[in-house]
């Protein structure tokens, strides 16, 4: 089954499988929005906060994201599958590359 | 005796969220060799032909990460020579019992100025390569993924940068084989305390004690190959390769295990003596010092660590 994921930041929408991370969904279509690391929930990056829709979650690292986040619905779009139609805005960034 | 002192990484300690995962990844995807496991829960792996017990440990954690990357020197005394050497340039070490790694000898601990902890061993079980030492085939059978050969090296980035570089070259005798720079500034330093390309590299950074990839050596262009078609086989997510570095002129593959810990795998790297010259690479040629053909930075490469 497959739900609408709707990026608020840009208004991107685009559809994710139960079974795909948000990431993963986003990626196979070519779309962009969300910064794309890891994909295991080590690096941080695609830190997003959901405002709206049901979902299961991975472990992510607690590094990046606290229990209490967690709850809140702050989590790593890579460990986030669908369970309803989603919104949620972008929190995470690359870190700059090298520092000069 | 031509190698003396700090002879080679030993083993990379990484934190992973999911073990039942990460050894589907390491051991039947990348192709590591599960050797024990502790009363911590964690797990000893080696590649195929390494002599000692174990080149890497994951220990359960809820966060990703390096936990440390030990070093082997040659003898004790060397153990105790470094140990003095550490102190000397102003950085605390801590002894860790033997037996603290199952089949490791006592390790001196310390923090580098970059963040990370790196440890000294002199002593590991040495359980073999699987081959016979008198008439040795070349390589056992029953190898599995991507067949690596040896736990090679690991990239961290860190801050301190300056700092560090002195403690590695002037306390641990580390050479400087290839670099970055910007001008006066050095961006990237590769350190070696062999023979080889890098044993450790550093990075520039803001961020203290990350971990950008620890690496495995394999043995050809083909192996890169058919690692990336592993990586696609088994949804492995891929960050970007095949291809070839510049620096070190190695050929290679980057992609993650599933704690986010970024992985390579590569082929063919240059190699220096002691008389070698340092090779330079600019700022602003950066792209073609990291991947050579596509002279492109990948943003992800260049920000992204556990």
């Amino acid at each position: 089954m497959s739900f609408q994921i709707t990026i608020l930041d840009t208004n991107e929408v685009y559809s994710c499988k139960e079974t795909q991370h948000l990431l993963s969904g986003m990626m196979q279509l070519g779309k962009k929005g969300i910064p794309v690391g890891c994909r295991s929930g080590g690096c941080g990056v695609c830190k997003v906060k959901i405002h709206q829709g049901a979902y299961a979650t991975k472990k992510m690292s607690r590094d990046h994201v606290s229990q209490d986040e967690e709850n809140s619905g702050t989590v790593l779009a890579c460990r986030v599958f669908p369970q309803t139609n989603i919104s949620l805005s972008v929190i995470g960034h690359l870190h700059k590359a090298v520092m000069r | 005796m031509a190698m003396t002192g700090i002879l080679r990484p030993g083993h990379i300690q990484l934190r992973v969220l999911d073990m039942d995962e990460s050894l589907n990844h390491y051991c039947n995807n990348v192709g590591l060799i599960e050797t024990d496991r502790d009363e911590q829960g964690r797990v000893y792996l080696k590649c195929w032909d390494e002599q000692d017990k174990f080149s890497v440990v994951l220990e359960p954690s809820d966060r990703s990460g390096m936990d440390h990357v030990a070093y082997k020197v040659a003898t004790e005394q060397d153990l105790w020579h470094y140990e003095s050497k550490i102190k000397k340039f102003g950085i605390d070490t801590k002894r860790v019992p033997a037996g603290e790694l199952k089949g490791c000898g006592e390790r001196v601990r310390f923090v580098v100025p970059a963040g990370h902890t790196f440890e000294l061993f002199a002593e590991k079980e040495q359980v073999g390569n699987g081959l016979s030492t008198t008439n040795p085939a070349p390589w056992p059978r029953g190898l599995k993924g991507m067949e690596p050969i040896r736990f090679d090296h690991c990239l961290l980035y860190g801050n301190n940068f300056d700092e560090n570089f002195k403690f590695f070259t002037e306390a641990l005798d580390f050479q400087l084989t290839e670099q970055i720079v910007d001008g006066e500034l050095q961006l990237a330093a590769f350190l070696t305390c062999s023979t080889k390309a890098h044993d450790v590299a550093f990075i520039r950074s803001e961020k203290s004690a990350q971990l950008h990839h620890a690496s495995f050596l394999l043995g050809s262009w083909e192996g890169v190959l058919k690692a990336g078609d592993i990586i696609s086989m088994e949804d492995i997510p891929l960050e970007t390769g095949p291809t070839r570095h510049g620096l070190t002129r190695g050929q290679t593959i980057y992609f993650f295990d599933p704690s986010g810990n970024r992985n390579e795998v590569f082929a063919e790297d240059s190699y220096v003596y002691p008389d070698s010259p340092v090779l330079t690479w600019t700022a602003d040629n950066i792209g073609q010092a990291i991947f050579y053909h596509s002279r492109t930075l990948v943003e992800s490469f260049m920000g992204v660590t556990s």
